[in-house]
């Protein structure tokens, strides 16, 4: 047992993080599933949405041979309409609202018909957009994540010329550093990025990290108004002994090696624990598998019907050969010179419903043990208490807290996406990101 | 099991599906091919005067995904030697001698070429004669097809030059490209015609190539108006078909159904208002001679599960049910009604009622889904949201009459009852 890389070969590798979800090979395909849409008033889908995309629109405008409206349908409700056709829960949003749903029929293929539109534009680099004169309007960004980019691009379209603060090489945020290879390919990530800020007006200043290289401070005074986009950081941790053992890692930067490595250096255990069962857990034992992994085990506190990822999710694991163990909570890890060798568990049972509406694990006092040569920690992510804190950012343990406006307590100092909701999807960031700017747009009187 | 024998005029076949003189009955290798699948009958495509065809010849109305809901030719009649077609159809005549062979023919406009190409076709055995009255296109600007057509005197005077020598059954078949199909029917029985069939093409335009602006189909850069047909053209050939089922001077005259038959629904509504048998050309274009399969199978049990023993049981029982509008009953009244456990919120019935009709649905929001309900005293038995409801039976019209007693137009305003009063 050890934790190992250039466990397969090459083409394996590439194979194995192909996309999860292909394209329609031909414009017929196309065709075809847009004229199953039977165009809704007041659609589901578009009201299932979180940036409420005129989904039976951009449906129609497929069907009619406007690929071009399409696109920008698409891009004026959610400028990364691209990356979330491929990374969104769409079987609980829009798919989910589907209204072949209620005929026991396969709903529309929404996610997919959207990717045709999208990636024909940012492959094609088509100019849907055009930016208002420059207002002399001046905005800083925190963060070049979903929530960052919306906002700035929102701002820029509208004359309002945009900084952009980014800690890493590269934008994105998540989509970039944080999401399953076989959903959305690094390079897909810069082309879209590239995409967004093709519209001009927004500078990004990379590898600028606040409360290091920058302060909320500073900001304020150089800049008309602030959008803090700054996102979640770790995964929780699990408060356990042997946590510091050699072969537990925390699922983030697992994907974040992932993301900016070659797959054959990435190093996977034989026998790989993933503990929790949200998407990022789900990405985490999937790609350990696909690394090679002999076997991987989730292992989360309650049961099937209170996951917090959706089924289509689950299924990916389960066609992946994962195992699962419900009911179970990590007690202790083992280890032996160092390194991981075993990773107790408490049995867990069903009480009564938490804050959460979920029945709430409680413990047996029975246990049971695993060996495991690698713990992925993937029990949810928290917030940047401290940095948050610092500036003096009302925040509730590290959630910026904001106003109707986007505003948070400090005038002019807006926030949102996942430093204010805690974390949660791409799409939620996205329609952050826009409220954020209209905020902004209220605030200096820009109209 | 149905019997679907059909006897028009004398001419027997297995079952009332004949292929219609077009492009699938040109040549002997096509027609050989449609008898093995099991056609009643054919009428050869038209033999006439010389002509030369060009390319290209067929363009098609696509909808919403669904390709050729309309179809549409620019080619002429046989571009074979005559002398070819005859010896074909005198061969397959041989190998098939329970199918209807009907010869289609369109000579030059004179008395003595037509008198020749009866002669000639009548010479191979066929079994019947039809006169191409109707080919909107090519023929006309020489004084045929539709021309002859579209003139009941013409038409009258080629009928009785072809009646002076014909031994064996003939069928005009009439141009829809008229106002009425009426006098040009009513001309042929005059000139002595057996029977009528109807409809030939109607002009068309199906598009235009957007890149290029020339319309469909291109040849060299030009297009020319055509000849339409298909799915399309049904309810136009229903129409026409019952103003002569309904003529009390052709009672006694058998009408042979044509325009874009596809199923044998089709079939069924065309004999339902008067044709004694149908026949059949773009269904089989597109999908070939197989079709024939289900045309027969899906007549057949039709007619089991309504009783009708023979195809003669049915033809023409629609049309006393199709009338004048003044002898529509006022009193009638229907609203609409949503099963709501059938609704899948779609919310079609809503937008179409609301922009377009009589606001008479109500929408309570939900999310996602929205609830939707007839204001009854609003409706006005439209049909429109029965029509657009993707869920079948979701919406039902149910009746709730304004009056027990039966009450027209005529009577209505004789009475002096209130108008203008939605």
């Amino acid at each position: 047992m050890s934790i190992q890389n250039n466990r397969l070969s090459k083409e394996v590798l590439v194979e194995k993080f192909s996309d999860v979800h292909p394209p329609f090979e031909h414009a017929e395909g196309a065709a075809i599933e847009a004229d199953r849409c039977i165009n809704c008033y007041d659609a589901p889908c578009t009201k299932s949405c979180p940036t409420s995309i005129d989904v039976p629109l951009f449906i129609k405008q497929i069907s009619s041979g406007n690929i071009k409206g399409s696109a920008k349908t698409i891009f004026t409700s959610n400028i990364m309409g691209g990356g979330c056709s491929k990374v969104c829960p769409v079987e609980k949003l829009c798919e989910g609202a589907c209204v072949y749903n209620l005929l026991e029929e396969e709903p529309i293929s929404i996610a997919k018909l959207q990717r045709y539109s999208t990636e024909k534009a940012i492959q094609g680099k088509w100019k849907l957009f055009e930016r208002k004169p420059s207002n002399g309007k001046k905005v800083a960004v925190v963060g070049a994540g979903p929530a960052g980019l919306a906002c700035a691009h929102a701002l820029s379209l509208q004359g309002v010329d945009v900084t952009i603060f980014e800690k890493e090489e590269k934008g994105g945020g998540l989509m970039t550093y944080g999401v399953a290879a076989y959903k959305v390919t690094p390079e897909f990530c810069k082309d879209e990025v590239d995409y967004i800020l093709s519209i001009g007006g927004i500078d990004v200043q990379y590898k600028k990290e606040l409360g290091k290289d920058i302060t909320l401070a500073d900001l304020q005074k150089k800049y008309d108004a602030v959008f803090l986009g700054i996102g979640v950081g770790i995964a929780r941790s699990l408060d356990i002994p042997g946590e510091d053992l050699d072969g537990v890692v925390d699922a983030i930067s697992f994907i974040y090696d992932l993301r900016t490595n070659d797959y054959s250096k990435i190093a996977v255990g034989d026998n790989v624990a993933v503990i929790g069962m949200g998407m990022t857990a789900i990405d985490a034992a999937t790609q350990s598998k696909r690394l090679g992994a002999k076997e991987v085990t989730m292992i989360y506190r309650r049961t099937e019907n209170e996951k917090p990822c959706t089924d289509v999710e689950l299924d990916l694991a389960k066609l992946d050969g994962c195992s699962f163990i419900w009911l179970a909570s990590p007690k202790e890890i083992t280890g032996e010179n160092g390194k991981v060798k075993k990773l107790v568990c408490n049995k867990m049972k069903l009480g009564e419903p938490d804050a959460s509406g979920r029945r709430a694990p409680v413990d047996t006092g029975e246990t049971f043990t695993i060996d495991v040569d690698m713990v992925i920690k993937a029990a949810g992510q928290i917030p940047f208490e401290e940095l948050v804190s610092k500036s003096s950012v009302q925040n509730k343990s590290g959630k910026i807290s904001i106003n109707n406006n986007g505003e948070t307590n400090l005038k002019g100092v807006f926030a949102g996406g996942d430093s204010v909701n805690g974390g949660k999807e791409v799409v939620d960031a996205v329609q952050a990101g826009k409220d954020g700017a209209k905020g902004i747009l209220g605030f200096l009187g820009v109209k | 099991m149905a019997n679907l024998q059909s006897n028009f005029l004398g001419i027997k076949s297995p079952n009332p599906f004949w292929l219609a003189s077009a492009p699938p009955t040109d040549k002997k290798i096509n027609v050989i091919r449609a008898f093995e699948a099991g056609w009643g009958g054919v009428v050869w495509k038209t033999l006439g005067s010389q002509v030369k065809n060009v390319s290209s010849r067929y363009s098609a109305l696509n909808y919403n995904g669904r390709k050729a809901v309309g179809f549409n030719n620019i080619e002429l009649i046989s571009d074979r030697p005559l002398e070819i077609n005859l010896q074909e159809i005198r061969e397959v005549l041989k190998l098939f001698p329970d199918r209807a062979m009907i010869i289609s023919l369109m000579a030059d406009n004179d008395r003595k070429s037509w008198h020749e190409m009866v002669k000639k076709a009548q010479d191979t055995g066929a079994h019947g004669l039809e006169l191409n009255f109707g080919c909107p296109h090519g023929m006309v600007e020489r004084g045929m097809g539709a021309a002859v057509g579209q003139d009941p005197e013409i038409a009258k005077m080629v009928v009785e030059w072809v009646m002076e020598v014909a031994t064996i059954p003939v069928i005009t078949k009439l141009t829809p490209n008229v106002h009425s199909a009426v006098p040009g029917g009513l001309a042929a029985i005059e000139g002595g015609t057996n029977a009528l069939s109807l409809i030939n093409t109607i002009q068309s335009v199906t598009g235009i190539d957007l890149d290029t602006l020339v319309p469909n189909p291109n040849v060299g850069g030009q297009s020319v108006f055509g000849g339409y047909c298909g799915p399309a053209v049904k309810p136009i050939a229903l129409k026409m078909l019952t103003t002569l089922a309904q003529e009390e001077r052709m009672r006694n005259i058998p009408i042979s159904g044509i325009g874009g038959i596809t199923t044998w629904k089709d079939a069924v509504e065309f004999m339902l208002l008067g044709a004694s048998n149908v026949q059949v050309c773009t269904a089989a274009m597109i999908s070939g001679f197989k079709i024939i399969t289900d045309l027969c199978d899906g007549m057949s049990n039709w007619m089991d599960e309504k009783g009708y023993k023979s195809i003669d049981d049915f033809v023409g029982l629609s049309v006393p049910k199709i009338t004048k509008w003044e002898e529509l009953d006022i009193n009638f009244h229907i609203v609409a009604n949503i099963d709501q456990d059938k609704c899948i919120h779609c919310g079609l019935c809503y937008i179409s009622c609301e922009d377009t009709s009589h606001q008479s649905i109500a929408v309570e929001k939900g999310n996602p889904y929205n609830t939707y309900t007839i204001k009854e005293e609003e409706c006005v038995g439209c049909n429109l949201c029965k029509i657009v409801c993707p869920v079948n039976d979701c919406i039902t019209m149910v009746e709730q009459r304004k009056g027990d007693e039966y009450l027209n137009w005529i009577e209505y305003q004789k009475r002096g009852l209130p108008l203008n009063d939605h």
